[in-house]
């Protein structure tokens, strides 16, 4: 077997491991959250025969760890049990918003991800001069005020005294694309501006870092023109890190969109946790932590591929 | 006269320190140099690390590695000046009229580009060529210096070929785009000298067919002999002398570039072995972990009290292997070794504190051997506490003893390892290995990081510790120059295995084997014509059988 195709298949094999622990411990934490569920379904005038029979019902009286491979059996054939709130199918529900989430995310990372390389690259051609710094200073900023904030500052300006785009950003199935993109601007101009610093940044070293091989010496006393041994000679060789830092940031507008969401009432998995997490729904906060760690792990599987993918010596090997 | 190719005048450069917490300092590399290149001529510039033979080299560019820069001086290329050229005329210089072959190969290649890509970029972004005639030319260039498969190597990875065919595809880098200078820095410094040969001999072909020019930058006067015209020394960024070749090798007339022609001369005796060594490596075979061959394959070798063994070979041959498995850093698979009559526990960690005394170790690298924050009065101190429980006055007595013995007198033991020079802080290894009062000290390569008049003082010094302290070394090198002033008795190791192990006398006297034999006459030595002579000499052996 070609040698890269290995490495690749144990890093699938460790996500999914990964991904296992991972349930374990989602299940253990709600497991050992206080309360009772049956006495939250039935509130606090329920008699104790009630209680009991709730609680054979939900199974709950089985030792955990049967508990625990009942509903990943379940998890396993896409079934992720009711909602105890409203006795709704949560994978029904939950479709709906992660498509939602995903959809902002997409156009997030759409705009922010090829904006954060080209500005990387733009402050490694002109380091240490004022586009650099500029670039730096604008970034910094923008990471270091508080996402709501940010929020709120551009639904001020753009939407109330522009009136460019809505300050809702609310979306259903029946709306045009067009619609859509026009009601998550907002939204997504705030994401941009909180994941381009980071990106930016790494992608700003990992090229500087290359710079300094004596391979780039060699492409300059080519002739070569800078914003060229940049493109050719530096960025091939600084993919590994970049991407890295990209897929953490991906997966963080996927997973920590929370505030955002709820600044928009934006649809999306977020608040939906939000909502049922108050409400004690714990098939329902099991699974939103489930898909929750699918995404992390897979983007940083993707990530690991890539580079692997991107090293020529895994690629060709002798 | 016709104007020359190169004309330098008055070329001045320096650069800028930063001490940290301090004001910056401009310091001067080169001061003030003159010399002309005819065309198709080859010059060659010789000196020690830093006397600004490499910053010369790319002057000639108009280039300044790092924060170089030129400060005053003319660098006239076909008749222009080149240090008032604009960048974008300088782009048209480099990579076209002007090229450079740098030291490491390897580094110099981008690792995620074929190397038909980067040998061909230059010719054809400078509209030298189009692609289809860049590619023909590279494959021409490429049998021409004898690499294999000229019409498939320019599809592979840089990684994917050796160091040594690595740096020939570099000089079909630097001749691709036809060029009218080409400057060579130490092209051959990183390779085996079995390598080397072959790369030299390579470079100075495809110079003479190209008739192309080249300043010849390296430390080693002797592969210089070999391809160059005329020689300039140079020394602390000034020229000593400046000569043809054969006024330079045959009547040099400075004391700098007479010691550089000299060196290397120290003349050993060797002593007889003993009847007990201190030594005694048995049948020794061993691999690393997770690995499926052996990098050593019984070996056996003994060193003698107060005698050297130099172990040489090429790169990979598993010389330091054979030293990791003395000190127990490499567990033997097979095989065993006694010190002074009895044998050693495979494993270091399983060793009394007394056998670790007892053998010391010498690295390469002096500068990643000692820890940069502690002054070298602690780095001598260390072993004194921790073997021998000095204190107080009797430590600094003694660290002073030590500082005495390795002719480094007053006012070193508060200075840290930065301030001191490559040879100082070689000479504080071999005090700290001293400390401990050692029956062996296990030398790796200690002189290979230095510039040979230095290298030299270090094997004096060594040599004149042995007499002193009675200890025994065991000397791992690449180079028969240093094996020639050291030994008393000499294993050659060649792929894992000791092929020739005796006497100095013996070893290095008729009938060699084959590998020996190739191993001897590959080093190069001062000698006009020796390198036509080796190979012709080698191709009549090879017509011959």
């Amino acid at each position: 077997m070609h040698p890269i195709l290995k490495l690749i298949a144990q890093r699938l094999a460790l996500g999914l491991l990964l991904l296992l622990a991972a349930s374990v411990l989602i299940f253990a934490g709600t497991s050992i959250l206080p309360g009772d569920v049956a006495q939250s379904i039935l509130g606090q005038s329920a008699t104790p025969e009630a209680l009991a029979n709730l609680r054979r019902e939900l199974g709950l009286n089985d030792p955990a760890v049967t508990r625990y491979f009942s509903w990943l059996g379940g998890v396993l054939q896409g079934d992720l049990g009711t909602a105890l709130t409203n006795g709704r199918d949560i994978a029904e529900s939950l479709g709906g918003r992660l498509k939602n989430t995903l959809f902002l995310a997409f156009w997030a990372a759409a705009i922010s991800v090829p904006l954060a390389i080209f500005l990387g690259l733009l402050a490694v051609r002109y380091k240490d001069r004022w586009p650099d710094k500029l670039i730096s200073a604008v970034t910094l900023t923008t990471i270091s005020i508080p996402e709501f904030m940010i929020g709120y500052v551009l639904i001020y300006w753009v939407a109330i005294k522009w009136r460019m785009f809505p300050s809702v950003a609310i979306i259903n199935d029946s709306m045009t694309l067009g619609a859509k993109l026009n009601a998550i601007a907002i939204p997504v101009m705030v994401l941009t501006l909180v994941v381009l610093a980071h990106m930016m940044r790494m992608t700003r070293a990992a090229i500087l870092n290359v710079m300094q091989s004596a391979y780039i010496e060699t492409a300059e006393l080519k002739g070569l023109g800078m914003l060229k041994i940049i493109r050719k000679h530096a960025f091939p060789n600084a993919i590994a890190p970049i991407v890295n830092v990209v897929m953490l940031n991906l997966a963080y507008l996927v997973v920590g969109v929370v505030v955002v969401e709820v600044v928009f009432a934006y649809p999306g998995m977020g608040q939906y946790l939000v909502d049922h997490v108050s409400k004690r729904d714990v098939p329902v906060v099991q699974a939103c932590g489930l898909i929750f760690a699918a995404v992390y792990i897979g983007l940083n599987l993707i990530a690991d591929i890539v580079s692997i993918l991107a090293n020529p010596r895994l690629r060709h090997p002798k | 006269m016709t104007e020359p190719l190169l004309k330098v005048r008055g070329l001045k450069i320096g650069a800028t320190a930063y001490p940290p917490g301090e004001k910056p300092v401009a310091i001067k590399i080169v001061h003030g140099v003159d010399f002309d290149l005819e065309a198709g001529k080859v010059l060659g510039l010789i000196g020690e690390s830093g006397a600004g033979k490499s910053t010369i080299g790319l002057a000639a560019m108009a280039y300044g590695r790092g924060g170089v820069e030129i400060t005053g001086g003319e660098v006239w290329v076909n008749g222009r000046n080149i240090l008032k050229e604009n960048l974008r005329n300088l782009r048209r210089l480099r990579g076209a009229e002007v090229t450079y072959v740098s030291q490491s190969a390897a580094a110099s290649f981008n690792p995620a580009k074929k190397i038909m890509e980067q040998v061909t970029e230059a010719a054809i972004f400078q509209n030298k060529f189009t692609k289809s005639e860049a590619e023909a030319r590279a494959i021409e260039l490429f049998a021409k210096l004898g690499l294999p498969d000229p019409e498939t190597i320019g599809n592979r990875y840089p990684h994917q070929v050796s160091g040594g065919q690595l740096q020939r595809c570099m000089t079909a880098l630097a001749l691709c785009p036809e060029p009218d200078l080409v400057v060579f820095d130490e092209p051959t410094t990183a390779l085996d000298v079995t390598t080397q040969i072959d790369v030299l001999a390579a470079i100075k072909e495809a110079i003479v067919a190209t008739g192309v020019a080249a300043l010849y930058i390296t430390h080693d006067l002797a592969v210089v002999a070999q391809v160059s015209d005329h020689i300039m020394v140079l020394q602390q960024g000034d020229m000593v002398e400046y000569g043809t070749v054969d006024q330079i090798i045959n009547h040099p007339q400075e004391d700098y570039t007479k010691a550089l022609v000299s060196v290397r001369s120290i003349d050993h005796q060797e002593k007889t072995p003993t009847d007990t060594p201190v030594l005694r490596v048995e049948n020794v075979t061993a691999r690393y972990q997770g690995t499926n061959f052996d990098v050593l394959k019984n070996i056996n070798v003994d060193i003698h009290p107060g005698q050297t063994l130099a172990v040489v070979g090429e790169s990979g041959s598993g010389k330091s292997t054979l030293a990791r498995v003395i000190t127990g850093l490499l567990p033997p698979s097979d095989g065993q070794i006694t010190f002074d009559g009895r044998v050693l526990n495979p494993e270091l960690a399983t060793r009394p504190i007394e056998d670790l005394r007892e053998m010391q170790m010498i690295y390469q690298m002096a500068d990643t051997a000692m820890n940069p924050r502690q002054t070298v009065g602690t780095i001598i101190g260390r072993p004194l506490e921790f073997y021998f429980g000095l204190k107080g006055k009797a430590k600094q007595k003694r660290i002073q003893e030590l500082l005495d013995e390795i002719e480094l007198g007053d006012g070193f033991q508060d200075r840290y390892p930065a301030e001191l020079s490559g040879g100082q802080k070689q000479r504080v290894c071999i005090a700290r290995a001293l400390a401990a009062k050692p029956k062996l000290i296990i030398c790796d390569e200690v002189t290979s990081a230095l510039d040979p008049l230095v290298a030299d003082g270090i094997l004096k010094l060594l040599l004149n510790l042995q007499k002193i302290e009675d200890v025994a070394y065991l000397f791992i090198t690449h180079d028969l120059a240093t094996v020639r002033a050291i030994a008393d008795s000499i294993a050659v190791m060649y792929q894992g295995k000791v092929v020739r192990y005796g006497p100095k006398s013996q070893v290095l006297a008729p009938p060699f084997d084959d590998y020996t034999d190739l191993l001897l006459s590959s080093v190069p030595e001062m000698k006009i014509g020796w390198l036509e002579e080796t190979i012709e000499s080698r191709r009549m052996e090879s017509a011959g059988n």
